[in-house]
C-alpha cells in the first residue's frame, strides 16, 4: 500500500506528502511514523511533494503543531485536507 | 552495525590526529594573494589553492576568527603540508606557526619586495618538496574514536526531517558511544527547538553557554533584520521544498543529532573541541560558511542531508550527501551519495538507513571520493563578522 503522507506524532495538525501527483479530491493514505499507525484523509487541493496537508480543522490565529511542537500561527482558517504553507500560515518569531 | 571493533585506514599526523585525506595546500592569508597561491597550484601538480576574497583590513573578533580559521584549515589532519602566501610576512608567519605547532610541514612566503614571479617560484620549490613527502606517507589503521564527523544540512524541505536529518541523527547515535568527536551548529536553524537543544545538553554549564550563544545571534538577526525573513530564513529553496516556518525548519534541523547523544560542550566558530561527544558549534546556517567552519575546527568526514539538493563540497572535508527526497535523488542523482528516499516509502526502516550511511562514511573515510570530490565542488568561504575597518 502506498503512503502518500507522513505524520511525525499523533496530535500533529499537519502531515507531510511524500509522493508526487497529488491531486484534489484524492483520498491519501498516511502514515503516523511515532505510533506506527495509519490515517486517510481527502485532500481539497493539488498538493507538491514535500508539501503539507492539514489533518484538522484549524481557525485563523490557532498555532500549528508538527513534531509535536509548536511551529507557527495561522493567517486563516483552514479546513482538513487543504494545502497549508505560507499562504496560510507564519512564524511565531522574528 | 556492530561498531565496537570499527576501525578506518588514515593518515596519521605528527599530533596524533588522523586525517582521511592527503592534501598539500597553497593557502593564501588574503584575497591579493590569490592569484599567486593559484600559480603555485598550476606549477605543482598535487596541490591544491583555497582562493578567497577577505583578509586585509579585518580588525578585532573578526580578524581572530580569520586567522583561526586559516589556521585550523592547515592544520586539519586531512592536509599533510601547508604552503601559506601573504602579502607581508607578518601575518603570513603568524599561519604558518600556527599550522606549523601540529608538527606537520608547513612554509611561508610574502609578496612585497618580491613580487608574485619570484614568489611563486620559491613557493613552487618548496610545494614540490611538500608533494614528495606527503605522497611518500601511507594510510594506517586506526580505531573508530580517531574518526572526527560533523554535520549540516542545505536546501532542507520536509522529506529532511522525516528521513535524511533523522538517518544522521541514528548514524551519530551509533558513533557516540565509541568515543568520535562529532559536532553541529546553525545557531540561527534551531530557532523554536532550542529549548529542546537546551535540554539534551549534558551540564547546566553546557546548557547556559549553548543559550549565551544561541541568544548572541538573535541578537544579529534582532538587529539587522527588515522583515520576518520569510525571504532568508526559511530559504526560497526550503519554500519551495514545503518548509513553511523557521519554527518547522528547525525542527527537522535537530533531528540530525539523534534520540541518544547528549550534547558535551560548545565551542564558538572554528574552535576546535577539546575531547571526544556531540559539540555544538556557533555558526552561520549558510552550508559553505558551516562546512568550513567545520574543517577549520579539524573534523575529517561531513554529513550532508539535502532535501532539494545542495550541490556544495569543501576543499580538505569530504561531504557525503544524503536525501530522502525521491524526485532530488532521480533529477540530481550525481549529487547524492546515500540515497535513503527508501524511508518514505517504507522500503527500508532508519536502522537501515543509518547503517547505509555509516558504510559510505567508512568507505570515504578510507579514501573514496565523495560525489562533491568527484564533482570538484571546493567552496571555501570564510565566515565574517562585521565590516573592515
Amino acid at each position: 500500500m502506498t503512503t502518500h503522507f507522513v505524520v511525525h506524532e499523533e496530535g500533529d495538525s499537519v502531515g507531510t506528502v511524500v509522493v508526487e501527483n497529488v491531486k484534489a479530491g484524492d483520498t491519501l493514505t498516511g502514515w503516523i511514523m511515532e505510533q506506527d499507525k495509519t490515517v486517510t484523509v481527502k485532500t481539497l487541493n493539488d498538493i507538491p511533494i514535500g508539501h503539507k496537508i492539514a489533518l484538522k480543522e484549524l481557525k485563523n490565529g490557532d498555532t500549528v503543531i508538527k513534531y509535536g511542537v509548536d511551529i507557527g500561527r495561522t493567517i486563516a482558517p483552514i479546513r482538513a485536507g487543504e494545502h497549508l504553507h505560507v499562504h496560510n500560515v507564519k512564524t511565531k518569531r522574528w | 552495525m556492530d561498531l565496537s571493533k570499527a576501525s578506518f585506514r588514515g593518515y596519521r599526523r605528527a599530533n596524533g590526529r588522523v586525517g582521511v585525506r592527503n592534501h598539500v595546500i597553497i593557502l593564501p592569508l588574503d584575497d591579493i594573494s590569490n592569484a599567486a597561491a593559484e600559480g603555485v597550484a598550476r606549477n605543482v601538480q598535487g596541490t591544491m589553492a583555497l582562493p578567497h576574497p577577505y583578509g586585509r583590513l579585518q580588525f578585532g573578533a573578526d580578524l581572530e576568527l580569520h586567522f583561526r580559521t586559516l589556521i585550523g584549515t592547515g592544520s586539519n589532519p586531512n592536509v599533510a603540508a601547508v604552503v601559506v602566501i601573504g602579502i607581508e610576512p607578518a601575518w603570513t608567519k603568524r599561519v604558518v606557526d600556527g599550522i606549523a605547532a601540529t608538527g606537520k610541514p608547513a612554509a611561508g612566503f610574502s609578496i612585497e619586495l618580491n613580487g608574485d614571479f619570484a614568489t611563486i617560484m620559491n613557493a613552487s620549490r618548496k610545494a614540490k618538496e611538500f608533494v614528495h613527502y606527503a605522497t611518500a606517507l601511507e594510510r594506517i589503521e586506526a580505531p573508530l574514536k580517531d574518526l572526527w564527523v560533523s554535520t549540516k544540512c542545505g536546501e532542507s524541505d520536509t522529506t529532511s526531517g522525516c528521513g535524511a536529518n533523522p538517518t544522521v541523527g541514528n548514524a551519530f547515535d551509533k558513533l557516540y558511544p565509541h568515543g568520535t568527536t562529532l559536532v553541529f551548529g546553525e545557531t540561527t536553524e534551531l530557532t523554536g527547538g532550542e529549548q529542546l537543544v537546551a535540554k539534551r545538553c549534558r551540564t547546566p554549564e553546557v546548557k547556559e553557554k549553548f543559550m549565551m550563544m544561541f541568544n548572541r545571534y538573535q541578537e544579529v538577526i534582532n538587529r539587522h533584520k527588515t522583515s520576518d525573513l520569510s525571504d532568508s530564513q526559511p530559504t526560497k529553496g526550503n519554500i519551495a521544498g514545503g518548509l513553511t516556518t523557521i519554527e518547522e525548519k528547525a525542527l527537522g534541523n535537530i533531528q540530525k543529532i539523534g534520540k541518544k547523544c547528549l550534547v558535551d560542550g560548545v565551542i564558538d566558530k572554528a574552535e576546535q573541541p577539546a575531547g571526544p561527544g556531540l559539540w555544538f558549534m556557533d555558526s552561520s546556517s549558510a552550508a559553505a560558511e558551516m562546512v568550513t567552519l567545520c574543517a577549520a575546527s579539524g573534523f575529517v568526514v561531513h554529513l550532508f542531508p539535502t532535501g532539494q539538493g545542495n550541490v556544495i563540497g569543501n576543499p580538505i572535508l569530504p561531504v557525503i550527501k544524503l536525501s530522502a527526497n525521491p524526485r532530488t535523488v532521480r533529477t540530481m542523482s550525481e549529487h547524492i551519495d546515500v540515497d535513503v528516499s527508501g524511508l518514505l516509502r517504507r522500503e527500508i526502516n532508519m536502522d537501515q538507513a543509518g547503517d547505509m550511511l555509516l558504510e559510505c562514511t567508512f568507505a570515504t573515510a578510507n579514501g573514496r571520493w565523495t560525489a562533491a570530490e568527484v564533482l570538484g565542488h571546493r567552496e571555501f568561504v570564510l565566515t565574517r563578522l562585521y565590516e573592515s575597518a
